[in-house]
């Protein structure tokens, strides 16, 4: 194939990618939308192959990688996509190093002159060190995130001026392989070396609760280290592919930051959300609070005419997505409109709750996000929450509170609340909820899978 | 024209455009299938195989030739990864009463 036409198909191949994110707006024309990228995927690597050679050994790699990566998809459970996320987050910032590495080897097999431009040693600079931090960043979101590393921060003093003078280390070496007139690979891999080391030090100290920012952001990282590469090579495809992903996590970072109320850089400082656990405090005056049984509430709801659930990251915990389906379908038969209200850090990735909800064949419709259902609580008969704490804490209404001016869902408006929990502490944010101490409250204490099914056998 | 201009320019120029497309784009995506949308995205910057492959290119085997072959591996995990993970989950969204019951 000729240059210009490899060009023409890259171009058609990345129309298909923005088709492809643009077909997400609805869950009706999503399934279309994953189509769509799949054949620019085609079309991009079916146009490259023409032009390179090693077929076999390309054919059989390819090959090889397709095989993990279908039976992992197959496999992984619905909660443990923050993870495989993380995971797959990690494989392109390994692959941009590779890559960049390979062209600074050969540079003539990419098309680029023998000795490589100062431009393209910049490029090659920018995608090599987005790429590694993107690697050693994601591999400890995914040892946080599966629980093999723990989720609390680690800290350590002058955290943030070590980063920094890494940081300007890894630029000074970065300089010199820029300046130096033939290819300086000791500049070129006491950089790398660095920007790895940066990726697993900028994270650590980010805390558990953080982690859908943190994934988020390592979403966007990923998405420019490609466009990284695409520079280095000169290849619009890339450019244009990789800028759509680095987009689409800055503005996932930015909603889930707006959602906690959390400023980025102070996320990104970390620190926060170690985990307490223990009641704060607050006072000191003993608090009362009124507890029923499974069977109570069932009564109550059964008699309701709307019903609003609250999923939290708790109801994922104990599994009891399938039994809340049940209870919302029993609801319904009865006649009461059930409806389920979604906070955007539910779960521990943006959208995970809708994913969980989804997979448990709760139809979307009767899934609503905060801003869709907020205005509706005030006139809602029961609110039932399960497995949730801090997004209906109306403590973010108080002037003060160190959670103050985060958007909640308004549950304390309902007319009855019910709170499924397995005990009094305090959520993420260590705070104490007044939402639990309210009249109109009803706690009822247990494993949310548990007391869901004992309310379905009730109705 | 005066001159001929710098490729990096003209790529500085499709990156700009594009980053503008992705911003409006992914604004319109509906918050529910925010997950599905990091599962795609992930695929897609799986696109970085199209490096890879030219990495694992070159007639005259070396040890670059390798690093690209790995490199393809690695995105290969996560183009078919990304999209059939997406597929699964796209697959679960469906409007109630859909079974003939």
């Amino acid at each position: 194939m000729s240059a210009n036409t490899v060009a023409l198909a890259y171009l058609i191949a990345s129309v298909f990618f923005i088709l492809a994110l643009k077909g997400l707006s609805s869950p009706l024309s999503a399934r279309r939308g994953n189509l769509f990228g799949i054949v620019g995927m085609v079309i991009a690597v079916i146009t490259t192959l023409t032009i390179t050679k090693n077929w076999a050994l390309i054919i059989v790699c390819i090959a090889l990688g397709g095989t993990i990566g279908a039976v992992v998809a197959r496999r992984v459970q619905m909660t443990a996509m923050p993870e495989l996320v993380a995971f797959m987050h990690s494989l392109v910032g390994l692959a941009a190093v590779f890559i960049a590495i390979a062209a600074v080897n050969n540079p003539v097999s990419f098309g680029l002159p023998e000795t490589l431009p100062m431009g393209s040693k910049l490029e090659l600079f920018l995608g090599t060190f987005i790429g590694a931090m993107t690697w050693s960043g994601s591999v400890i979101a995914f040892l946080k995130l599966s629980g093999r590393m723990s989720g609390a921060p680690i800290t350590f003093g002058g955290q943030h001026m070590v980063n920094l003078i890494m940081a300007i280390v890894m630029i000074g070496f970065g300089l010199w392989f820029f300046f130096s007139p033939t290819t300086n690979w000791t500049a070129f891999a006491i950089m790398t070396v660095i920007a790895f080391v940066l990726g697993f030090l900028i994270i650590i100290p980010i805390g558990g609760a953080d982690m859908p920012v943190v994934i988020s952001m390592l979403n966007s990282y990923s998405g420019w280290a490609a466009a990284g590469i695409g520079f280095s090579l000169g290849n619009p495809m890339l450019i244009i592919a990789g800028s759509l992903v680095g987009s689409s996590g800055a503005i996932l970072s930015y909603i889930m930051c707006k959602a906690m109320n959390r400023p980025f850089l102070s996320v990104i400082l970390g620190g926060f959300g170690s985990e307490g656990g223990a009641v704060a405090t607050g006072d000191g005056t003993q608090k009362t609070y009124r507890s029923g049984s499974a069977d109570d509430a069932a009564f109550i709801m059964g008699n309701a005419d709307s019903v609003i659930i609250v999923p939290g990251y708790g109801l994922a915990v104990a599994r009891a997505q399938h039994a809340v389906k049940e209870l919302a379908e029993m609801l319904h038969e009865k006649g009461v409109n059930v409806r389920f209200a979604i906070h955007p850090v539910a779960g521990r990735m943006p959208g995970h709750m809708n994913v969980l909800l989804a997979e448990a064949e709760i139809p979307y419709e009767q899934v609503l996000e905060m801003d869709e259902i907020n205005s509706d609580f005030s006139n809602t008969d029961v609110v039932l929450v399960l497995g949730a704490n801090d997004v209906v804490n109306p403590a973010a209404n108080v002037p003060g509170s160190p959670i103050y001016g985060m958007p909640i869902l308004d549950a304390h408006k309902a007319r009855t609340v019910m709170v499924v929990k397995r005990s009094m502490a305090a959520g993420y944010a260590g705070l104490d909820n007044d939402l639990f101490y309210m009249d109109k409250t009803m706690m009822i204490f247990g494993d949310a899978k548990k007391v869901v099914e004992e309310m379905v056998k009730a109705i | 024209m005066i001159g001929e201009i710098d490729p990096t320019i003209i790529n500085l120029t499709v990156f700009v455009l594009a980053v503008f497309v992705g911003y409006h784009v992914v604004w319109n995506v509906t918050p529910a299938l925010h997950t599905p949308l990091m599962s795609v995205t992930n695929a897609i910057s799986g696109i970085i195989l199209v490096g890879a492959m030219l990495a694992a290119g070159p007639a005259e085997t070396d040890w670059g030739v390798w690093l690209g072959a790995a490199a393809v591996t690695l995105a290969a995990i996560n183009v078919f990864g990304g999209f059939l993970v997406t597929q699964r989950m796209l697959e679960m969204f469906r409007k109630k009463d859909k079974k003939g019951s």
